[in-house]
């Protein structure tokens, strides 16, 4: 009998304990991670999110779709906290981070990591800086050890290792994104949005990100919230499907359901069709 | 009517604008002071703000002490009290001319390009990025650039206050053809510490007033290219306005009491 285990067995040790006093523990089959309840949002006389409810389990795949400019990507923003409701609570792990103090959105957030739409790059950086930024800053790893990581990163999004010392303005529109996601999923964070990661993408790269969305759920545990336009991407990431429209959420449900549902604003969303209870603003207001 | 509801229009808006500035510098002076520090980020700043705004702040205090000896000797001429020259560049070099220019000067280049770098940032998205990466922003971006401004801004003074009092020198010798050594006599006799001292701390005020105000126009702009040409454009100018204004409070309590 030796006392020490080696690191793997102790780990998985440690998650077996921690599965194991979850089941007792809660008496949900599902975990909450996120909850917003209620959330308003507006901008001057815009009204965007409307009590807006939903619950993000822990461990799972949420797919939001919605029409453009319906408030997906300030949903997940107000999360962050880089916007603040007028109105409701949403929690993360329990914790209130509306109105809460930077600290609290420090702590939060440092579990978080998100793909902006734009992908928003540090400009005045190399590209594998912008990946390992969060490793060094927040992890406060060794330079070269976080470029080793950044550029494994790299190629798990496709991009070889010349890439990493191009700055983020010699980039192509899908290389940004891609190089968004690596910095995003680079510190292994509990929670992963993605603002629309396969935008602007072909499709057999499309498929490759899926695939590296998938993987961080299902084999890191993740819990991943995922804004997309792509029905294609939608199917084959999503544990659930909530829909976003007016802002509330009115349907939500898994992918099967979403098939077989009768819901005239969901069919006509997945369909894509110009013809139904979603009305597009195409003509001028008088 | 209309009239008075505009002027109350405009009075709100003014008391929430200070509001908002009043807020965003004690933020500012927070974070200074409390961990972490990014000493690079400081370190570049120093440097930005220091070596490269060196040769502006050079040129432009050298004319101005050649110039003031030149009015001097012209305009002291009337009273026949020519000999007060040296005299009169030291006192204006050191408590105006160096303070003021380089502070102008340096609200110019240094602010602007930090309302513009911050406004890009602000717009592309990338400050909400940084506070997803466990880095503040305000220690990140704006402590390092408020701390270079009030400690370069002195350094970048005390240049100006010897390259202008060369500025007076070489117009004194060699063009009013007064005695070299002597010339010099005189400005060391005199010269007075709080002439010097009084013009370092305003050049730190005024550092602090640049850098502040750049990083708060920079920060807060809305828009796209033109919310970043505007925060630029009121960066430089509120930054100009105030530095006069702070010039004259500080004048007033150094030399009034
Ligand atoms: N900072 C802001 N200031 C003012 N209005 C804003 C701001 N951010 C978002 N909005 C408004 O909120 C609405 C929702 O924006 P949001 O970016 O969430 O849309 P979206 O659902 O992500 O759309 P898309 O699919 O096109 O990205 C839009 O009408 C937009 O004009
Ligand atoms: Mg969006």
């Amino acid at each position: 009998m030796t006392e020490r285990k080696n690191p793997a067995q102790k780990e998985f040790n440690k998650t077996l304990v921690q599965k194991t006093m979850a089941l007792f523990s809660s008496k949900q089959p599902h975990p909450i991670k996120i909850k917003l309840s209620n959330v308003h949002k507006s901008f001057g006389k815009k009204v965007v999110l409307d009590g807006l409810d939903l619950d993000i389990r822990k461990g799972e795949s949420l797919v939001i779709i919605g029409g453009s400019g319906t408030g997906k990507s300030v949903t997940l923003k107000s999360i962050l906290g880089l916007l603040t409701p007028e109105e409701g609570s949403i929690t993360v792990d329990g914790v209130e981070v509306v109105n809460a103090s930077t600290k609290v959105h420090e702590q939060v957030n440092a579990q978080i990591g998100m793909l902006f739409q734009g992908a928003a790059l540090f400009d005045s950086m190399t590209v594998w800086e912008n990946v390992a930024f969060g490793l060094i800053q927040g992890h406060k790893m060794k330079k070269k050890e976080a470029k080793k990581i950044a550029l494994e990163k790299m190629a798990q999004v496709g991009l070889t290792a010349d890439v990493g010392d191009l700055y983020p303005a010699d980039l192509s529109g899908g290389m940004k994104k891609r190089v968004g996601l690596a910095r995003a999923i680079a510190t292994h964070p509990e929670i992963i949005f993605f603002d629309e990661p396969t935008t602007g993408l072909d499709p057999i790269m499309s498929d490759v990100i899926n695939d590296l969305i998938v993987d961080s759920v299902k084999k890191l545990g993740a819990t991943a919230v995922t804004i997309t336009h792509d029905m294609t991407s939608a199917r084959k990431i999503a544990d659930r499907i909530a829909m976003l429209y007016k802002g509330k959420i009115i349907w939500i449900g898994t992918v099967k359901e979403i098939e077989k549902t009768k819901n005239p604003y969901v069919v006509q969303f997945i369909n894509g069709s110009a013809q139904g209870p979603i009305q597009m603003a195409v003509k001028a207001d008088d | 009517m209309e009239f008075i509801s505009l002027l109350g229009r405009v009075f709100i808006h003014f008391l929430r604008a200070s509001g908002q500035l009043g807020i965003f510098t004690v933020k500012a002076i927070y974070n200074c002071f409390t961990p972490p520090f990014y000493f690079k980020k400081i370190a570049e700043q120093l440097i930005e703000i220091g070596f490269y705004s060196l040769p502006v702040v050079a040129l432009t205090t050298f004319f101005a002490g050649a110039v003031i000896a030149l009015q001097t000797y012209t305009g002291f001429a009337r009273f026949s009290a020519e000999g007060a020259v040296a005299m009169v560049v030291l006192i204006a070099v050191t408590r105006e001319l160096a303070p003021v220019m380089a502070g102008l000067m340096v609200a110019g280049r240094i602010g602007a390009a930090m309302a513009a770098e911050l406004g890009t940032m602000r717009v592309t998205e990338q400050i909400d990025a940084l506070s997803t990466l466990s880095t503040n922003p305000f220690k990140y971006l704006i402590s390092p650039r408020i701390l270079a401004g009030i400690v370069m801004m002195p350094v970048l003074v005390l240049i100006g206050d010897v390259i202008g009092i060369c500025g007076g020198y070489i117009i004194g010798v060699y063009k009013l053809d007064f005695n070299a050594s002597s010339y010099l006599v005189n400005t060391w006799n005199f010269m007075e510490p709080m002439d010097v001292i009084s013009g370092l701390v305003k050049a730190s005020v005024f550092g602090f007033i640049i850098t502040l105000l750049g990083c708060y126009n920079g920060y807060n702009s809305k828009g796209g290219a033109q919310g970043v040409g505007s925060a630029t454009t009121n960066a430089v100018v509120s930054a100009s306005i105030l530095i006069l204004i702070f010039n004259y409070i500080l004048t007033e309590i150094f030399f009034n009491s």
